[in-house]
């Protein structure tokens, strides 16, 4: 019952998606505020109906339904409830139910939030979103049905996929959406101004906080990926360059992009063509990116279906919205140009180059992740372009924006002088370059000029970040929370590139064999196996050894890393044993029994790799705390801003 | 303002490729062998361990070998059709039991019936390394000369045969590409 | 009960996403490292999306060895790719190779920078010879 029910509520938030489209767009363009405020109601309908949609399938999961087709394959009766829960998004099309859900709420949270924004515009904004969701829905109900029966009803389920049943993994898909999905506000934003002919630097003011928060939570998204990946598949990565995992980062990275535009725009009315390209962009890689894991034209561990049907379904709705969008900018940009400049040494100069190496890097990694389609669609041979050719490439535009990070934050807008801070700057060099090989060769022994390049670097951003912060506190300046979130968000970029380039550079891994009561030497420590029992879960069951680790007889760690077998998939799956500290992490992971007791054994040294997830955890931070700056709180209508620009002295 | 068209530009190229994309065979990679000599290979008889068996005996005669083993579902599939092909008599089966347990090879064999002139022991997968096989069951041509004409990746079956592997068949037997 | 339990262990395939070597490393540790390199760069065609060092399917096992034993022949990384490639195409190798067809692969990153720059300079040398401010649109100002 609750299956039908659930369906039947889909079918009628597909309904009300329609009128939300309609109604929103035409709306605005026929000066209707009926037709505006049942655009509005159809929003709220709409999440009402998509969330009742939602919980019967939680409901169907949580008690069991094995006569659901979706809940015969991703569940089963031994798995836990937490787990239960997190299955609903664990496949294809439960996946594509929270999308909906999300989408749904970013549109609410428009509706509810636009006080301080022209109704013309924000009804436009939820008309696309409208467009957005009723694309997304009608591809569930017409393709990917998570509702669908199973008669007879499956005994059992075949269980979820034992790598999904982990609670950062249970998050990651939500988070991950939530970033995706909220990139389609600046987007509907920006059709939104070009259908209505206007863009200014209010618009930026309004759209920056949206960009700001979906930036936000796909940076915890994609972190959260990487440290599962990390504890989890017990090989130590944290980045594959996988397909999927790319399809994740380009958003992120013209994400980036963005919300540095937007701050253009705003301030000075300049790069409206980039910030309207940025904003269509972000979004159009999130849907490219769902298109890529769902229609099998890529290879990926991550692809969850593998169905022509489907992606032609997609690669029509990201024609449509993408290409839509795009022949809109085509036809109206040319009436954002502006008519002001700025000097060659200026902050937006510095943010100009920002964009193009954002833009480059993002080309960079698409080109890689399409290149073997490419070549196979033109018959040529297949080709595979793999972690050897994106860790190299992904530096050529990176690494000098990670240099001209430092001066850039410092430049002033309009024409930068950089008599005051030059001095500051050269000395921070300095010390970052001394800091540098201090870490790299003091405390680890010469690795190579690219360790060194990447520590002075980041030690650079780091002590130019605090710069400003502290300066305006010493001298009593207003310290704004947009300067604290910017200080803190470039640090954060500071601390995850020292965790990459130190774990990258003086990472320690052995294969060995050993068994209970033997000890082994590695990276400066000592491995002593001390016993091996047998272990019972919930629904798996498991080899555990215990390993003690000892550095110049001390004891440093016991570790308990496990090798599982769940009982309904049988697949074996590792539990590493983490020793984990803030300046290192020490990983024993457990291979294939050799006979005799004895195991194989994967031993990791990983210095400075919690850094990783630190820094973008701090990166996130800093946008939190940007967003909570009180200009966005204000209500600034579009007469008090001109007036205020024009007598106001821009910094 | 040729600049504001490529954007659209762009993405209209990227949506073809995606487009063609979709269609592809992802699985089956294209063997670099086609063209080039058989690899030879020198392996024990699967039922005769004392004997070896090399395909350089076979030169001057065109012949398939397939790979298969025991524990390949593929293998069962296609086995119906390989008894079918090898009843027919046009071209000889050589088969290289790949990573397989003797005794359920032969046993599968006999069970199943066996449309193989003769099965080579390769139970440590080097001569499958030689010959490119990355998943059983795989089906492959041989010219008189000893070029390599055809690999067929996946199950074959009677149709396959008839629509890709027969029209090769004069070529094969020809000696010359 | 444990006979049965690591023979299950040992008859099913995992999931997981590595694999563990069982053979000896290499005595000198340059060579194991470069071993280890070459395994990083080789991809394994049963389980696509894994490197042979990571994967563990049958093949990526045959192949790691195939790579030990050429290795300790005295091939090189050259060699050793060839030697791939021969038998499995450009696919096996995860660093592509440079040639005519992967020319834009590796050329288009270094093009993108330079030609970005070459945007950044002409947009900088328009904006620098126009006023400070668009009395249009000029802009929210500092916080």
């Amino acid at each position: 019952m609750a299956a039908e029910l659930g369906h039947f509520a889909l079918i009628l938030a597909f309904c009300l998606t329609l009128p939300q489209a309609f109604f929103g767009l035409m709306g605005a363009h026929w000066r209707r505020p009926h037709w505006i405020a049942l655009a509005n109601r159809a929003v709220a309908g709409q999440w009402v109906f998509t969330l009742f949609s939602f919980a019967c399938l939680s409901y169907v999961f949580y008690h069991n339904d094995f006569s659901v087709l979706y809940v015969a394959q991703n569940s089963n009766s031994e798995l836990p409830t937490f787990y239960r829960f997190a299955a609903v998004w664990g496949a294809h099309e439960g996946s594509l139910l929270l999308w909906m859900l999300v989408q749904a709420t970013w549109a609410l949270g428009v509706a509810a939030f636009s006080g301080n924004m022209p109704q013309q515009m924000t009804s436009r904004v939820i008309g696309v979103l409208g467009v957005i969701s009723a694309g997304f829905a009608l591809f569930i109900l017409l393709t990917s049905n998570p509702f669908l029966r199973l008669w007879p009803a499956a005994p059992d389920g075949r269980d979820l996929n034992p790598l999904l049943q982990d609670p950062a993994l249970a998050i990651h898909p939500p988070m991950l959406y939530i970033g995706y999905v909220g990139f389609s506000v600046p987007f509907a934003f920006a059709v939104a101004a070009m259908l209505e002919g206007k863009l200014d630097s209010l618009w930026a003011r309004w759209v920056r906080p949206w960009a700001t928060v979906a930036w936000m939570f796909l940076t915890c998204g994609i972190a959260l990926g990487s440290w599962w990946a990390y504890y989890e598949l017990g090989w130590g990565g944290w980045w594959f360059w996988d397909p999927v995992e790319n399809a994740s980062f380009m958003p992120w990275l013209i994400g980036t992009a963005l919300i540095h535009s937007l701050a253009v725009t705003e301030k000075r009315g300049l790069f409206k063509s980039w910030t309207l390209l940025l904003s269509i962009t972000a979004f159009s890689l999130s849907l490219l990116g769902t298109f890529l894991v769902r229609s099998g034209v890529i290879e990926s561990v991550h692809a969850f279906a593998s169905d022509p049907g489907r992606g032609l379904f997609i690669l029509a709705f990201l024609c449509v919205c993408v290409g839509g969008a795009l022949g809109l900018y085509a036809w109206r940009a040319p009436l954002f140009r502006s008519n002001a400049g700025f000097a060659p040494v200026s902050r937006e100069s510095f943010l100009l180059f920002n964009n193009i190496l954002l833009v480059a890097a993002t080309v960079v990694i698409l080109i890689g992740t399409t290149y073997p389609m490419f070549m196979d669609a033109f018959g040529l041979d297949k080709v595979s372009v793999g972690p050897p050719y994106f860790e190299a490439m992904f530096l050529v535009p990176m690494l000098p924006m990670v240099f001209l990070l430092a001066p850039g934050m410092h430049a002033a807008w309009k024409k930068a002088s950089f008599e005051s801070i030059k001095k500051t700057l050269g000395v921070l060099l300095v010390v970052a370059l001394v800091l540098a090989l201090a870490v790299s060769v003091g405390a680890y022994g010469w690795n190579s000029v690219m360790t060194i390049v990447g520590l002075t670097a980041a030690f650079w951003v780091a002590g130019a970040s605090l710069v400003d912060p502290i300066n305006r506190w010493r001298n009593g300046h207003s310290l704004p929370a947009s300067i604290i979130g910017m200080s803190v968000a470039h640090f954060g970029l500071a601390l995850f590139i020292i965790g990459a380039t130190t774990v990258e550079s003086y990472k320690k891994e052995t294969d060995l064999s050993l068994k209970p009561g033997q000890t082994t030497e590695h990276a400066g420590f000592e491995f002593t196996m001390t016993k091996l029992e047998d272990v019972a879960g919930p629904n798996y069951q498991a080899v555990q050894s215990e390993v003690v680790i000892t550095r110049n007889g001390k004891q440093v760690a016991v570790v308990h890393p496990q090798k599982r077998v769940y009982r309904v998939q049988k697949n074996a799956m590792t539990e590493a044993g983490i020793d984990a500290h803030w300046h290192r992490d020490l990983f024993v992971a457990m291979g294939e029994p050799l006979g005799g007791d004895a195991w194989s054994l994967r031993l990791q040294y990983k210095p400075m790799v919690r850094f990783i997830w630190f820094g973008a955890a701090i990166m996130a931070l800093g946008g939190l705390i940007a967003i909570c700056d009180r200009r966005y709180r204000k209500r600034v209508t579009v007469d008090e801003s001109a007036a205020a620009a024009a007598g106001a002295k821009t910094a | 303002m040729l600049k504001y068209l490529l954007p659209i530009g762009l993405f209209t190229v990227l949506a073809g490729f995606l487009y063609f994309g979709l269609g592809r065979d992802k699985q089956t990679l294209p063997s670099p062998l086609i063209g080039k000599s058989a690899p030879i290979f020198e392996l024990a008889r699967l039922d005769d361990p004392s004997k070896s068996f090399s395909n350089s005996e076979l030169a001057g005669k065109p012949y398939v070998v397939n790979v298969w083993g025991s524990w390949c579902v593929g293998c069962r599939q296609e086995h119906g059709a390989l008894l079918e092909i090898a009843r027919r008599g046009e071209v000889p089966i050589v088969g290289l039991n790949y990573r397989d347990d003797r005794d359920q090879a032969l046993n599968w064999l006999q069970q199943l019936g066996d449309p193989y002139v003769v099965s080579a022991f390769d139970d440590e997968g080097r001569a499958g390394i030689d010959w490119g096989v990355y998943g059983a069951p795989e089906t492959f041509l041989i010219g008189a000369n000893g070029k390599v004409l055809k690999k067929h990746v996946a199950p074959i079956t009677v149709e396959i045969w008839e629509q890709e592997f027969v029209p090769l068949l004069p070529q094969a037997k020809a000696g010359s590409p | 009960m444990k006979q049965l339990f690591l023979a299950a262990i040992l008859t099913f395939f995992g999931l997981q996403a590595f694999a563990i070597d069982t053979a000896p490393a290499f005595e000198d540790p340059a060579l194991q490292a470069r071993y280890e390199r070459l395994a990083r760069e080789l991809r394994c065609l049963q389980c696509r999306s894994e490197t042979i060092a990571d994967s563990n399917a049958q093949l990526a096992a045959d192949l790691r060895r195939q790579l030990r034993e050429l290795m300790a022949a005295g091939k090189s990384d050259e060699e050793i790719k060839t030697y791939m490639t021969d038998r499995y195409g450009d696919y096996v190798l995860y660093k592509p190779p440079v040639t005519g067809r992967t020319l834009l692969l590796w050329a288009a990153p270094a093009l993108l920078v330079i030609g970005g720059v070459i945007v950044a300079v002409i947009v900088i040398s328009r904006k620098s010879k126009l006023p400070d401010t668009d009395p249009a649109d000029p802009g929210l100002g500092a916080s």
